[in-house]
């Protein structure tokens, strides 16, 4: 169609009109898009390799890369900026519960009908639609919420990998006696690290309820009543009581964590994957000690991985160019896209795009992430991409409970008043 | 008659200039005060989603109320705000003394004592966690120093506020001190001669002159510091972010993470909430402490 304008008025313009010889020069004229992401480091710098991907294959076009905060002030920016129309034409984030709560077909570009659909796994499909409608394409990887160990602590000690919640407290307990090392690091500085317990246990969850979400979202299933889904809260008040944590947990960081498990001063942080890729970029030379693996549950043949999607990136509904909008889209979801991505910032987890695939010389904690998601591998996506319902209080709770505040029953039940809140926010049938 | 009188001037003063003169402000005031008020007092009442609303009526303040954390927000606020604005009375009254004597650098120690007001509140609040730090802080060092084993100052819930309050102390007592030192100054040097004549040794004459005369710096204090910790955020979110869990939380706080959340009709409502505390407790008070003032 815009093709169909533009050769009318070129036409025009060999016949000599001044005016449509400048409407078409116009035409032809550079289109930049702005792109909004968040600020972490990796993916600023994988956002503008791709935006210089892009460029180099369509040099009319201009990709700017604009970076907000992360975390929830990043989401009051991005809820702001779509409800005041200051959207940028492109922007990343969350798919799953987060990405429902955006308003996705007033806001979003359908992209349904595109032709890279059938080369995206479903699984992420899911996750980014509304009512049938697709309205995002991934972008960078999916990650898993389980434990980095440090290998060389495994190693001294002739530790196996733990398959159940009680052999990993054994590890625990011969990492103690032997001194001089954390068992498990907890950073409550950054409070989003404590809910990894809660967050990351939920395969083991859904091996036990397998219709927890539906039911979950419905307003007839609680954490609180719940046995399996309580395990989450208990684990975390066990390694507190045990004695397991770090001195300093309090006021330790996200990035203290980090340090502490590439250098061997503690053997295991609970954390989302996509931390290997921080420590690729701030403790490079000891990225080949941390491996990975699921929060073990209670029954060693069903152990597996609560997954984390892929974030989304998605068009603005507004935007003044939506054909560029989608032809930028169609890349960052190509081969060529992820591609371009593991270049700038190396692989951290695999790609939901069916055709990507990853490099040999992935280091070992991608590689122990990868089999979960490989033929055979067990994983299940986190209860956030199931269900729309999550309380913004779980990380204080999670604090208290870590911290021995609060009674690991206790603070379920705050959690299930917790999401109440959001239930309602969102105006699901069943909470009123 | 005397209302009418009354009338008769305020209207006099009002014909001090043509009704265009007043527009600007007036314009000024509906766009970015009247407005806001309205429309906050109206999105109190609905289900907000920056997108969409729904109104609710007063469910939000039903919610708010019920909100477990709250209550624990509304007793920290009030020990707060008591613990600062009476550290900083007492304090501030010393220091004002001390720096109104005859002690040497006068000038230099009054700008040593002011200088915590002018730094940036975040900055203090990120200085003095690492200052507090569990492990590797300056101050348990110290105490390690002494033999003992300093507590987790901003994450054991039996400190956390606490050592938050006393940061607050430390930044917000200048203010209180120069306050101070404004109304010590302004009291007769007669009064004290007289009172020295008559025998009164240095405790009588702070307790007979300068406390009593000091009263209106006195007030002035109480209501600022009063108000300041009622609301106070930035310090205690750039410390403990309300934590750990909720032990640190205030009012203000649980407002700022409702709205973090997305709850944007719900905070809102807890802004009305936090109006009406702060009136309720200042307005009485003030008009307590002035009256009393103009009786003395």
């Amino acid at each position: 169609m815009s093709h169909a304008i533009s050769r009318r008025l070129l036409v025009a313009a060999a016949a000599g009109s001044a005016l449509a010889l400048s409407f078409a020069a116009s035409a032809q004229a550079e289109v930049k898009l702005n792109f909004l992401v968040d600020n972490a480091p990796a993916t600023v710098k994988a956002s503008e390799a791709l935006a210089a991907a892009f460029h180099a294959k369509n040099p009319d076009i201009t990709i700017e890369v604009e970076s907000r905060a992360a975390g929830s002030e990043g989401d009051n920016i991005v809820k702001t900026r779509l409800a005041t129309g200051e959207m940028t034409d492109v922007f990343m984030y969350n798919a799953g519960s987060l990405f429902h709560a955006l308003n996705p077909p007033q806001n979003m570009l359908d992209l349904t009908d595109e032709p890279y659909q059938s080369d995206i796994m479903d699984i992420f499909k899911s996750v980014v639609s509304e009512n049938g409608h697709v309205y995002g394409a991934p972008y960078q990887t999916a990650m898993g919420g389980g434990v980095l160990y440090n290998k060389k602590i495994y190693a001294e000690l002739g530790l196996q990998i733990p398959k159940t919640w009680a052999d990993f407290m054994k590890n625990n307990e011969a990492i103690k006696a032997k001194g001089g090392v954390t068992p498990v690091i907890q950073t409550f500085k950054d409070t989003w690290t404590s809910q990894l317990f809660m967050l990351g246990d939920f395969y083991n969850v859904l091996q036990a309820v397998p219709d927890f979400p539906q039911k979950y979202t419905a307003n007839q299933i609680k954490y609180a009543t719940t046995p399996a889904a309580l395990r989450g809260f208990e684990h975390q008040a066990e390694v507190f009581k045990a004695g397991f944590l770090n001195e300093d947990f309090g006021s330790a960081s996200y990035d203290d964590g980090l340090r502490m498990v590439s250098k061997g001063e503690g053997a295991h942080y609970p954390m989302l994957t996509f931390a290997i890729g921080n420590i690729n970029e701030n403790y490079k030379d000891y990225i080949n000690d941390v491996g990975f693996f699921a929060l073990p549950g209670d029954d060693a043949a069903k152990n597996g991985l609560t997954a984390w999607m892929a974030n989304g990136i998605y068009g603005y509904a507004q935007t003044e160019h939506p054909a560029e909008v989608k032809k930028f889209i169609a890349f960052v979801a190509s081969k060529e896209g992820c591609d371009t991505q593991t270049e700038a910032v190396g692989a951290i987890g695999p790609y939901m795009t069916k055709s990507c695939t990853l490099p040999a010389d992935v280091p070992p904690a991608v590689k122990d992430l990868v089999a979960y998601f490989a033929e055979g591998g067990k994983n299940a996506p986190a209860l956030e991409f199931l269900s729309p319902v999550k309380g913004p209080a779980l990380e204080q709770i999670t604090v208290e409970i870590g911290s021995g505040i609060r009674a690991p029953l206790d603070g379920a039940k705050l959690y299930d008043d917790d999401v109440r809140k959001q239930a309602l926010q969102l105006g699901l049938p069943g909470w009123e | 008659m005397m209302t009418l009188g009354k009338k008769g001037s305020r209207r006099g003063l009002a014909a001090a200039y043509p009704t265009w003169f007043y527009l600007p402000a007036a314009i000024v005031f509906g766009v970015l005060f009247l407005f806001p008020t309205f429309a906050s007092l109206f999105f109190s009442l609905t289900r907000w989603t920056l997108f969409q609303y729904s109104f609710i009526g007063l469910d939000n303040f039903r919610q708010f109320f019920s909100e477990p954390f709250l209550v624990w927000g509304l007793v920290n606020t009030l020990i707060y705000a008591v613990v600062t604005s009476g550290s900083k009375v007492v304090l501030g009254m010393l220091l004002g003394i001390l720096l109104t004597s005859n002690v040497m650098v006068r000038g230099l120690l009054r700008a040593i004592v002011f200088f915590p007001v002018l730094v940036s509140t975040i900055g203090v609040g990120i200085t003095f966690t690492m200052l507090m730090h569990p492990t590797n802080g300056l101050i348990n060092d110290v105490i390690a120093v002494l033999g003992m084993k300093g507590p987790a100052w901003l994450t054991d819930p039996r400190f956390a506020l606490l050592s938050v309050a006393f940061v607050d102390v430390w930044k917000g007592v200048g203010l209180a001190t120069v306050i101070y030192i404004a109304g010590i100054v302004s009291i007769p040097s007669e009064y004290y001669e007289a009172a020295k004549m008559d025998g009164a040794n240095a405790l009588q004459r702070f307790w007979n002159i300068t406390l009593p005369l000091a009263r209106p710096a006195t007030v002035t204090v109480i209501i600022l510091s009063l108000i300041g910790g009622l609301r106070s955020f930035d310090l205690i979110w750039a410390m403990t972010k309300g934590g750990p869990g909720f032990t640190t939380d205030v009012v203000a706080s649980v407002i700022y993470k409702q709205y973090q959340a997305g709850f944007y009709g719900l905070s809102t409502a807890g802004n009305v909430v936090l109006f009406v505390l702060v009136a309720a407790i200042v307005v009485p008070l003030s008009f307590v402490l002035n009256r009393k003032e103009v009786e003395a």
